[in-house]
C-alpha cells in the first residue's frame, strides 16, 4: 500500500480527480488484453500535462514506487500488468493532436492520441500515417510506439518504429529527454527515439511524439486468391517476393480461419478452400495495373483455383471486411483466445505453417493460422478454455513448442505484440544471455530504482 | 466472506457469458460514457472484469461495483460492436438484479418502483394529480419547445428542460380499442408505452390516426402497465417480473398479428428482454416467447408489413427533416431504414442526415437522473450534429430520446422541433 501522505502529494500534482485508489477502481487497471493473471495497482494516477508526468515520476522515483504507463491496455502481452505496490499512470488524458504539419509532412502528438483519430485527421488533410494495428480504433499512440505496432500495411510501408521521427519523454528520475527532429535526416546524438522504440514503459514515459507523414498512394486494387492447399498459397507469398512485387497487404488465412469467418460473418468466402490469401497493391495507377495482372499470373501459375478481383470499393470492402473478421470469428468459438505472432523470414512461411498445422495435431488443440504472411507475420490463434488446467498446461506447451519452430526458422518471438512478461522468459532463447545482460546494465544505470514497469522484457 | 459467497452464487448463471469477453478493449472506441470519461470503469470491459472478480470472490467492494456497473447508459452500442460477440446487455441486466438482490433496493427506489410502478392505477392516479399542479414552481424555459424549468424542484431535476405532464394522458384520451381489421386484412395489439401516455400522448394519437388510414384494426387493452424496462435496469426483478404478467393478461385476450409501439425502448424490452428475463416456465415467459416474433417498432411495420414506400420524385419537398437513431432501435433490433423510409414517405418532407445519426443521445432513462452532467455532455454532441445539419425538424423513434434532445435544444433555445416519426408521416397524411 501507498502512505497517506504519497497519495495526497500525487493528488496536488495531478488533482483529487487525478487519482484513484478506490478498490474497484484498482482492479481495473489490474488486466490489459493478455491472457494473464491481473495484479491491482495500489493507485492509478491520471495526469493531465507534461509537467505532471514529469512531477509524478521524480515522486515515484523518490520513494521507489513502480509504474506502469497504461495507454489503452489493448496489448497482448501484459506490458500494462502493474506491480502490486505500484501506481498505473494513465495517459488518456492527454490525448491532443498538438500540429499536423503539411509542408513538411509531420504530426505532434500527446502520447494518449488514439491512432484511429490521427490517422483520420490526416487522412483529412490529404496526408497519410500507415501503420494500422487491427486495435487502431482505440490503441493509442505512445502505446504504439513502445510496442512498435505494426499492422496490415507493415509489407509496403512499415511498422510504427518507420515513423517515428523524434520523441519527448521523461525519465525514471523525471527529467524531460527529447531525441530527433522535424527533419526527415537528423543524426544528432544517441538515436533515444529509436531506442525508446519498443521499449514498453521500461526506460521512460512519452510525453510527446512527432511522426513522419507520407502523400497517400492514387490507386489501387485488391484481389483474393483461392487455394486447394496451404503449401500452394504459401509458395505463392514466397513467389511474390522473389517477383520483387511489394504488395501494401498480403494475407493468409487458413481452412479452419475461412470456415469460421463464413459462420460467423457470411461474406461468401469458400469453404472448402484450403487456403486464401488477400492481396492489395496500391501506388501510381500505372503500376497497380501492371503489379496487379503480373500478381494474378503468379497466383495462377503457383495453383491458385480462382482468383477474384475486386471490381470497385464495394467488392474491395468485401475482401477486407473477410479479413478484419478473422479474429472476431474465432473469438465466438471458444472462451479464451490466445493470439501469437511469432514471427519468421517471410521465405519460411511455408515450414512455418506445417509446422504451426503438426502442433496442432500433436497437442490435439483448435489453432487457426491468418496473418500477414507478406511479412512472415503469423497469428496462430488457439482457442481453449483457460478454466480446464489440463487443457490449458497443453497450450502453455505448445506455445513453448511454437516460439522454438519460429527461431529454429531463423524467425523472432514476436513480431509486433512485444514481449512484456509473456514471453520475458523466452527472450534468453532469441537474443542470448550476453544480450539481456546489456540490456540489464542499460536499464540499472538509467532506472537505478527499477521503478519504469519492472519485470517487463528482461525480467527486472 | 461468506457474504461475498452468496453473491457469487447469484452470479454464477452469468459466469459463462463472462469468459467470452477476451478484454481486447474494442468496446472502449464506441461506447459513449468512455468518450466522456476515459475510464475502464465506465467501458464494458471493466465492468465484466469486475463482474468476473465478484463472481470468484476476490472483490469485496460490491456497491463500489454496482456503482461502476450502473453508470451506464445501457445504449448496448458496445454488444453491437464487440467481436467476441459478448451478451453485455444480459450480462448487465442479470448482474444488476442479482446485485440489487444482495444489496438491496434504496429505499426512493423501492417507493418508485414497488409503491407505484408496480401498480398501473396508483400510478396514473398520481400522475394525474400531478399534472395539475406540476406548473406550480416552474416557469416556461423555451416557449418553442413547449418546456419548463423549476426552481422548486431544482434539487431533483437540476437545470433539466422538460415537458410538462400531458394535462390528459392518452389512456383518458383513449382508453381502450377493439376494432376489426380493415382494407389491410391485419390487426395489431397497440402498446403505446409510459412516456406516450403521460407526457406525448400526441404521439399516440398519430398512431391511431396512421392505422385508421390504412385500415388496421387495433387491440389496445385498458389498464396497461409499464413495459417493465425502468425497474429491470434498477436491479428491480420483482416488480418487472409482476409488471410483465399484468401485461401478459391484458394482452392474451385479444387476437393480433403484430404488437407494434411508438417507443425503440418498450420495443426492444418486449421483443427481447421480455422472453430473455421472463421467470422460467411461467406464462408469461411462454407468450413473451410467442410474441418476440411478431413484436415490431410502428415504422418498421408500416415499411416492412405496409409496404409504404418513399413518395414519387415530384413532391414539393418543403421541410427539411433530421433523424436520430435511437440505440435501442438501432443496434438492438438493427432497424434504421425503415423510420427513413417514413420521413421520406412524408409528402412535404426531405431527409437530411446528421453526422452519427446513430450515437446515442445520453438519455439512458435513469442514468440521466443519476449522472446529469455526463448525460448533458453527451447530448450536447447530439445537439450540434443536429444544429449542422440546419433541418427545422428533429425526428426519432423514441420519446425518451425527444426528452433528451428536446432538454439539450431547450437549453440553447435551438430554434428545431422535435418529433416523432410516426407524427412527422400523420401530419401529411389527408
Ligand atoms: C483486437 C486487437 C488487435 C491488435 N492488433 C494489433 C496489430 O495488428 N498489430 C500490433 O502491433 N498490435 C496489435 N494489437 C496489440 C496492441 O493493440 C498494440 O500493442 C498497441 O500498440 C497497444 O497500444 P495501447 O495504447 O493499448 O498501449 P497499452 O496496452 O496501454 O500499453 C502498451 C505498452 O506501452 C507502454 N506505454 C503506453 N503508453 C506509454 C507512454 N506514454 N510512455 C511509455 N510507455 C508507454 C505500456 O507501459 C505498455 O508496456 C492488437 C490488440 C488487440 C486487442
Ligand atoms: S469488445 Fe467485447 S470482448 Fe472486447 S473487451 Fe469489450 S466486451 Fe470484451
Ligand atoms: S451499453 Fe452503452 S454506455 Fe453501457 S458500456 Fe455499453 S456502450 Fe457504454
Amino acid at each position: 500500500m501507498l502512505s497517506k501522505s504519497l497519495i495526497t502529494e500525487f493528488e496536488n500534482i495531478c488533482g483529487k480527480n487525478g487519482v484513484m485508489t478506490a478498490e474497484v477502481d484498482r482492479q481495473n487497471y489490474s488486466y490489459d488484453a493478455a491472457v494473464l493473471d491481473p495484479v491491482s495497482p495500489a493507485a492509478v494516477v491520471r495526469p493531465g500535462s507534461t509537467e505532471e508526468i514529469g512531477k509524478v515520476l521524480a515522486l515515484c522515483n523518490e520513494n521507489g514506487v513502480p509504474v506502469t504507463v497504461r495507454g489503452a491496455g489493448s496489448n497482448l502481452s501484459g506490458g500494462t500488468i502493474p506491480m502490486k505496490e505500484g501506481i498505473v499512470l494513465l495517459t488518456n488524458r492527454m490525448n491532443r493532436i498538438l500540429e499536423i504539419n503539411e509542408a513538411d509532412m509531420y504530426a505532434r502528438v500527446e502520447p494518449g492520441v488514439v491512432t484511429a483519430a490521427l490517422a483520420a485527421e490526416v487522412a483529412g488533410k490529404g496526408l497519410f500515417y500507415p501503420p494500422d494495428p487491427g486495435s487502431q480504433a482505440v490503441s493509442t499512440i505512445a502505446g504504439n510506439v513502445a510496442e512498435n505496432a505494426g499492422g496490415l500495411r507493415g509489407l509496403k510501408y512499415g511498422v510504427t518504429k518507420d515513423y517515428v521521427m523524434g520523441v519527448e519523454f521523461f525519465s525514471a528520475q523525471g527529467d524531460l529527454v527529447t531525441s530527433g527532429a522535424k527533419t526527415v535526416k537528423c543524426v544528432t546524438g544517441y538515436n533515444l527515439a529509436g531506442l525508446m522504440t519498443a521499449s514498453e514503459g521500461t526506460l521512460g514515459v512519452f510525453s510527446e511524439i512527432t511522426l513522419k507523414l507520407i502523400p497517400p498512394p492514387k490507386a489501387s486494387k485488391a484481389m483474393m486468391a483461392i487455394y486447394d492447399t496451404v503449401e500452394d498459397a504459401t509458395q505463392t507469398v514466397a513467389a511474390i517476393i522473389a517477383d520483387k512485387i511489394v504488395p501494401c497487404t498480403l494475407e493468409l488465412m487458413d481452412n479452419f480461419t475461412i470456415n469460421a469467418v463464413e459462420d460467423f460473418a457470411k461474406v461468401g468466402l469458400p469453404r472448402d478452400a484450403k487456403a486464401l490469401l488477400l492481396i492489395e497493391v496500391d501506388g501510381h495507377p500505372g503500376e497497380v495495373a501492371e503489379d496487379g495482372a503480373r500478381l494474378e499470373e503468379i497466383c495462377k501459375k503457383m495453383g491458385a483455383r480462382k482468383i477474384q478481383v475486386a471490381q470497385n470499393e464495394a467488392e474491395k470492402e468485401k475482401v477486407w471486411e473477410a479479413r478484419r473478421a478473422a479474429l472476431s470469428a474465432l473469438a465466438r468459438l471458444k472462451p479464451t483466445l490466445v493470439l501469437e505472432d511469432a514471427t519468421v523470414p517471410r521465405s519460411k512461411i511455408p515450414a512455418m505453417v506445417s509446422a504451426i498445422e503438426g502442433l496442432a495435431k500433436k497437442y490435439d488443440l483448435s489453432i487457426g493460422t491468418f496473418g500477414h504472411a507478406g511479412d512472415g507475420n503469423l497469428h496462430p490463434t488457439i482457442l481453449t478454455d483457460r478454466r480446464d488446467t489440463a487443457q490449458w498446461h497443453k497450450v502453455e506447451q505448445c506455445v513453448s513448442d511454437l516460439f522454438d519452430a519460429a527461431l529454429n526458422l531463423g524467425g523472432t518471438l514476436s513480431g509486433e505484440h512485444g514481449i512484456g512478461i509473456a514471453k520475458a522468459g523466452f527472450m534468453k532463447n532469441e537474443v542470448g544471455q550476453s544480450s539481456i545482460d546489456f540490456s540489464r546494465t542499460m536499464k540499472a544505470a538509467i532506472d537505478p530504482n527499477t521503478i519504469l514497469n519492472p519485470g517487463k522484457i528482461i525480467g527486472m | 466472506m461468506s457474504d461475498l459467497n452468496a453473491l457469487a452464487k447469484c452470479l454464477k448463471d452469468i459466469e459463462n457469458q463472462l469468459t467470452d469477453c477476451m478484454k481486447c478493449g474494442m468496446c472502449q472506441a464506441v461506447c459513449p460514457v468512455f468518450k466522456e470519461t476515459g475510464d475502464e470503469g465506465d467501458v464494458a470491459r471493466g465492468k465484466i472484469f469486475l463482474l468476473e472478480r465478484l463472481s470468484q470472490e476476490l472483490l469485496t467492494d460490491a456497491k463500489g461495483a454496482k456503482a461502476r456497473i450502473e453508470k451506464c447508459l445501457m445504449c448496448g452500442t458496445c454488444a453491437a460492436n464487440c467481436p467476441s460477440g459478448v451478451k453485455i446487455l444480459e450480462i448487465f441486466l442479470k448482474a444488476r438484479a442479482a446485485l440489487t438482490e444482495y444489496l438491496g433496493l434504496s429505499p426512493v427506489k423501492k417507493l418508485i418502483f414497488r409503491g407505484m410502478l408496480k401498480h398501473p392505477e396508483r400510478m396514473d392516479t398520481l400522475v394525474t394529480a400531478a399534472s395539475r399542479f406540476q406548473n406550480l414552481g416552474t416557469s416556461k424555459a423555451d416557449p418553442a419547445l413547449g418546456t419548463r424549468c423549476s426552481t422548486l424542484l431544482s434539487n431533483i431535476i437540476g437545470e433539466r428542460h422538460f415537458l410538462p405532464l400531458a394535462k390528459k394522458p392518452f389512456h383518458k384520451i383513449c382508453t381502450s380499442l377493439d376494432t376489426p381489421a380493415g382494407k389491410s386484412g391485419l390487426r395489431v395489439a397497440f402498446f403505446p408505452g409510459c412516456v406516450t401516455d403521460k407526457m406525448n400522448p400526441e404521439i399516440g394519437e398519430a398512431v391511431l390516426r396512421v392505422l385508421n388510414h390504412h385500415g388496421v384494426g387495433i387491440f389496445m387493452p385498458k389498464g396497461q402497465a409499464c413495459c417493465g424496462i425502468p425497474a429491470l435496469a434498477s436491479g428491480e426483478q420483482h416488480t418487472f417480473n409482476s409488471l410483465l404478467s399484468h401485461n401478459v393478461d391484458l394482452f392474451e385476450a385479444g387476437d393480433f398479428d403484430y404488437l407494434i409501439t411508438p417507443c425503440a425502448t418498450c420495443t426492444a424490452t418486449i421483443k427481447e428482454i421480455w422472453p430473455m428475463m421472463a421467470p422460467e416456465n411461467s406464462k408469461a415467459r411462454y407468450r413473451a416467447g410467442q410474441w418476440a416474433e411478431k413484436t415490431m417498432d410502428i415504422s418498421q411495420f408500416l415499411v416492412d408489413v405496409l409496404n409504404v414506400a418513399p413518395a414519387g420524385a415530384d413532391k414539393a419537398a418543403v421541410k427539411q427533416v433530421t433523424y436520430h437513431d435511437p440505440c435501442h432501435l438501432e443496434k438492438s433490433l438493427g432497424v434504421s431504414r425503415q423510420p427513413r423510409q417514413l420521413i421520406k414517405a412524408s409528402a412535404d418532407c426531405e431527409l437530411v442526415e446528421m453526422a452519427g445519426a446513430n450515437t446515442c443521445c445520453g438519455n439512458g432513462g435513469s442514468f440521466n437522473l443519476q449522472n446529469y452532467s455526463l448525460s448533458k455532455s453527451i447530448g450536447m454532441k447530439k445537439r450540434d450534429s443536429i444544429l449542422a445539419t440546419g433541418a427545422g425538424v428533429v425526428a426519432t423513434s423514441c420519446p425518451a430520446c425527444m426528452m433528451q434532445i428536446r432538454d439539450m435544444l431547450s437549453q440553447n433555445h435551438d430554434k428545431v422541433t422535435v418529433k416523432h416519426v410516426i407524427q412527422v408521416y400523420a401530419e401529411t397524411l389527408e
